[in-house]
């Protein structure tokens, strides 16, 4: 007899197809949230699986801090035009032009203003009624009890004590104008999953998340990288090349690199399982306060 | 530069082919579910060393373990639960070994989170369910069970903990597991196993246990890892439920969905539902190549031999395979929303990519989930569980639950404010004498006939006549919702009645709320809610009583039928000639939740309205003041009312 079995990847894979599918035929406007990281990467991929061999039938949306490292906009733009999507980029240009950044305003009303609000102005400004995310369960404590189709009210806020219950896998897709869905397609993915089939796939990624010297500023135990002169003059003049990549990408100046020699995606799996720090510490936001990811989620961010 | 050890390469080769186990965890705090979570993925090396030092911090502030690391704290995602020491919602947490891949979906045991358990049940292969030894099988554990047997899970492990505070006793194990079993077999669960632990002291989780000698079998993990699993899906009924109709030009149309069941084969002769159209599977596509077969639960788009018209929420088959396809249908449902059920309103139903509107007609049961005990109720509340009867307002595609999960299940959205309101697990099909009693074929009609015999009157019409000094007559008045139908109608029996008249008035509220309060607004139900306006009509008018009947009747036909009924001779029709735009303005909240998409049937607007052929009077609603005036001078000529 056959066994009719799937890997757990391939598993995952369905599922992912599954919700993407069901959000492009429930709603009326979706867009996908690409952040150019690795998970993005994948769920880009997963989503031109889902309508092959016809186009996807939503746009790309990047929310662009500005800040962004030149070698993440570079590839948004390479795979973009590459692969035919249709990609809008978004920045909250009135705090731009007023010179908002993080060496300037710090860490916390940068993320709010270029990211959070930039995000929620986007997606208002183009009445996008359902959101694509690339968030995982098993990145963070207050993300496993997230649902896959995660209901925002009209102010995009997320309300972790009124979500609508999900089983099986019929999702609930029915919103009020000005609602909105914000869909997680990789939930029940975790980081080896998303290595492991960037690596089976062959999908394009950053090359910043491979170990190469770069010049590296060490700021209270934060690795930030030297992107553009936009760093303070003091503080660049510190920089040093050393080896090492990055876990996560974000706005540089937040973004902390790892030491490693890992340059290929194995080298980067056996690093993984060998070290033992969990993926987000290398974002700066998250130090803020204990349960700060739960805080900037109620306030509409991801 | 530094070359990969081999070990990773072939770790990672390996990790590609594991397969995946989804299993739910039931109990409560106090069973030392966290504690064993914690340990499962503790010992399995998932826990990163900065969420340990998190953890540690975390501990000595709002612990409940004391000095030791509180592992329950690693699984209690959001701020206020962790404060309050419950977990109030389901939490996915992840772990692989070198044999596996698994997914715990963690829910809370407190008798007011059913929803919750029932929500984790709901994509689990396996449950663990775990028990105090120093408590053995209480309440709770038989709450649990019948949950998980309820949803359709197919292994169930107890998990019989704090074998510590027992001294490993073989005897205590073999009781628990003795009571256990006499519960179990009452239900419908196909495999159950029985593991003696100590979540505290990681006994018998990981390492096969030293402690409890007499214990031949597995340690947890190392049952999870081998329990089989792949062949508990339905690979025999083909159901593929169209998700997505992919057209990206006019040469192709393919049709996209995730098997639902059974095997699809490339070369098959296949039928479409509802239309039954058949054709054969061309090709079955996917990004990574074409295939010659796909199984459940694989995401794929076929493509057909015959261009057929398909859409979202057909369903593809096999001809001689069919699913049920039925409107009525008996189903298990938890009610899940904070707000309690009311039965008079309608729902949608999603199920199988397809969403339709669906009302109750009957609460069969409510069941106790503490005793099993079946008690008759008229709602159900937050966590509540019964057996109903469902009607749709379209036939849908499906097989019992118990047969087939994917293809047996439901959600019901509460139309106003778009929660999940409820969740469902379908029985079966109804048996055609327990339908509802609107659903008369003409044999049974006949039948009834001969059955009844008619007494005789000794009342005559002329002494009705006489006595009530008017004619047995039915007013009826037809035209669009907020065209001042319902107005002219209060008026004229207010009238009558001042003038001596005896007066019936038939409206739409009063006859939905009650006699017609299981029918909706589709043609069909709209059409057997004015069948029996027109028979109480009938009797009114039989007794010499006038009747104002006031009801939109959009169609000829349907006032044909009415007329039918009533009787020619003493039925007369008065149409409110309205245009849309008055309509609308008269009555703009209905018109606007029909805008949003909240209602729908509304004629004139997405029903068509018919203008009657000949009426007895046409009236303008802007001649309020008039038309009541006309209507009883008409009566009066014809000497309806009164007749001296």
């Amino acid at each position: 007899m056959t066994e009719y079995s799937l890997s757990h990847l391939k598993e995952l894979e369905a599922e992912a197809i599954h919700i993407i599918r069901e959000v492009a035929a429930e709603f009326e406007n979706p867009v996908m949230l690409y952040s150019i990281g690795k998970d993005s990467s994948v769920m880009v991929r997963l989503a031109e699986k889902a309508f092959y061999p016809g186009k996807v039938p939503f746009p790309l949306m990047h929310i662009d801090s500005k800040w962004k490292f030149r070698e993440m906009v570079e590839f948004r733009d390479n795979y973009a035009k590459e692969n035919g999507w249709n990609l809008i980029v978004h920045s909250n240009m009135s705090a731009f032009e007023a010179g908002v950044g993080p060496f300037t305003h710090g860490s916390k009303v940068h993320t709010d203003i270029m990211k959070t609000q930039a995000l929620l102005e986007g997606l208002s400004k183009y009445k996008f009624d359902a959101a694509f995310g690339g968030a995982r369960r098993d990145e963070e404590k207050s993300r496993a009890k997230e649902r896959i189709f995660s209901f925002r009210d009209k102010f995009h806020q997320w309300d972790p004590k009124n979500q609508r219950p999900e089983l099986w896998d019929i999702y609930n897709a029915r919103v009020h104008k000005g609602e909105s869905i914000r869909v997680f397609p990789i939930s029940n993915w975790t980081e080896l999953d998303v290595w492991q089939y960037i690596r089976l796939e062959k999908i394009p990624i950053v090359p910043l998340y491979f170990a190469k010297e770069r010049p590296i500023v060490n700021v209270d135990g934060n690795l930030i990288m030297v992107d553009d002169d936009r760093m303070p003059k003091e503080m660049a003049a510190k920089a040093e090349m050393r080896m090492v990549r990055f876990r996560t990408l974000g706005c540089y100046p937040l973004t902390g690199a790892v030491e490693s020699e890992a340059d290929t995606i194995e080298k980067i799996v056996e690093e993984m399982m060998t070290v033992t720090v969990s993926e987000r510490t290398t974002r700066v936001i998250d130090f803020d306060q204990d349960g700060s990811m739960e805080q900037k989620k109620r306030e509409g961010y991801f | 530069m530094t070359t990969p050890t081999l070990d990773i390469y072939s770790y990672l080769d390996q990790d590609e082919k594991k397969d995946l186990l989804r299993l739910l965890t039931a109990g409560s705090v106090d069973d030392g579910k966290s504690t064993l979570i914690g340990r499962l993925l503790f010992d399995s090396k998932k826990i990163y060393e900065d969420q340990l030092s998190a953890l540690e911090r975390d501990s000595k502030r709002v612990g409940h373990a004391g000095e030791e690391i509180d592992y329950a704290l690693l699984l209690d995602g959001l701020k206020a639960e962790r404060e309050q020491g419950i977990t109030i919602d389901v939490a996915y947490r992840y772990f692989s070994t070198n044999k596996r891949k698994f997914i715990i979906a963690d829910t809370p045991g407190h008798t007011q989170y059913t929803r919750n358990m029932v929500t984790g049940a709901s994509t689990a292969n396996l449950a663990i369910i775990l028990i105090d030894a120093t408590k053995g099988v209480i309440t709770q554990t038989r709450r649990h069970t019948f949950l998980v047997s309820m949803l359709g899970i197919k292994h169930v492990v107890l998990a019989v903990n704090k074998m510590d505070l027992v001294n490993y006793d073989q005897k205590v194990f073999d009781e628990i597991c003795a009571e256990y079993k006499a519960f179990i077999t009452q239900l419908d669960v196909p495999d159950v196993n029985f593991i003696p632990i100590s979540a505290l002291k990681g006994e018998n989780l990981v390492e096969p246990t030293t402690l409890m000698p007499w214990y031949h079998g597995k340690s947890m993990l190392e049952f999870l890892e081998s329990v089989h699993i792949s062949s508990d899906r339905n690979f025999d009924d083909m159901r593929f439920p169209v998700q997505y109709v992919l057209r990206p030009d006019l040469d192709f149309r393919g049709f996209s969905a995730r098997v639902a069941s059974g095997i699809i084969r490339k070369g098959e002769k296949i039928m479409v539902l509802p239309s039954r159209k058949t054709s054969t599977i061309k090709e079955i596509i996917t990004y990574d190549g074409n295939l010659d077969e796909a199984f459940p639960p694989q995401s794929v788009t076929i493509t057909l031999e015959d261009e057929i018209d398909i859409s979202r929420g057909d369903m593809i088959v096999y001809p001689d395979n069919l699913p049920r396809v039925e409107r009525h249908f008996e189903a298990m449902l938890v009610w899940m929303d904070e707000k309690p059920m009311d039965p008079c309103v309608q729902l949608f139903l999603k199920h199988a990519n397809n969403t339709t509107r669906v009302r109750f007609d009957k609460i069969q049961y409510k069941i106790d989930v503490n005793s099993l005990q079946k008690s008759s109720v008229n709602h159900f509340e937050l966590n509540e569980i019964g057996r109903v009867v469902l009607t749709t307002n379209k036939a849908i595609f499906f097989d019992p639950y118990k047969k087939n999960r994917s293809t047996g299940s439901f959600i019901l959205i509460d139309p106003i404010t778009h929660n999940t309101v409820a969740v469902g697990m379908i029985i079966d099909k109804l048996n055609s004498e327990d339908l509802p009693s609107k659903i008369v074929d003409e044999k049974t009609l006949e039948a009834n006939k001969s059955l009844i015999h008619r007494g005789e009157c000794l009342v005559s019409d002329a002494q009705r006549e006489k006595r009530y000094n008017q004619k047995g007559t039915t007013i009826w008045i037809t035209g669009l919702h907020g065209s001042g139908k319902n107005e002219l109608a209060f008026t004229l029996e207010k009238e009558l009645f001042d003038q001596g008249a005896t007066v019936v008035l038939l409206d739409g509220s009063s006859i939905r709320s009650g006699l017609s309060n299981e029918l909706d607004f589709s043609p069909a139900d709209r059409a057997e809610h004015l069948r029996r306006v027109a028979h109480i009509s009938k009797l009114l008018n039989d007794q010499g009583i006038i009747t104002i009947c006031s009801f939109i009747s959009p169609d000829e036909s349907i006032r044909k039928q009415v007329i039918q009924i009533i009787g020619e001779d003493r039925f007369n029709l008065i149409y409110m000639d309205a245009s849309l735009e008055f309509c609308k303005k008269n009555k703009p909240e209905l018109y606007e939740k029909f805008e949003q998409g909240l209602i729908e049937n509304i004629p004139g607007a997405d029903l068509p309205f018919t203008v009657p052929e000949n009426p007895t009077l046409v009236l303008k609603p802007e001649n309020r003041a008039q038309n009541t005036k006309t209507i009883l001078e008409y009566m009066a000529d014809l000497k309806i009312f009164p007749i001296v």
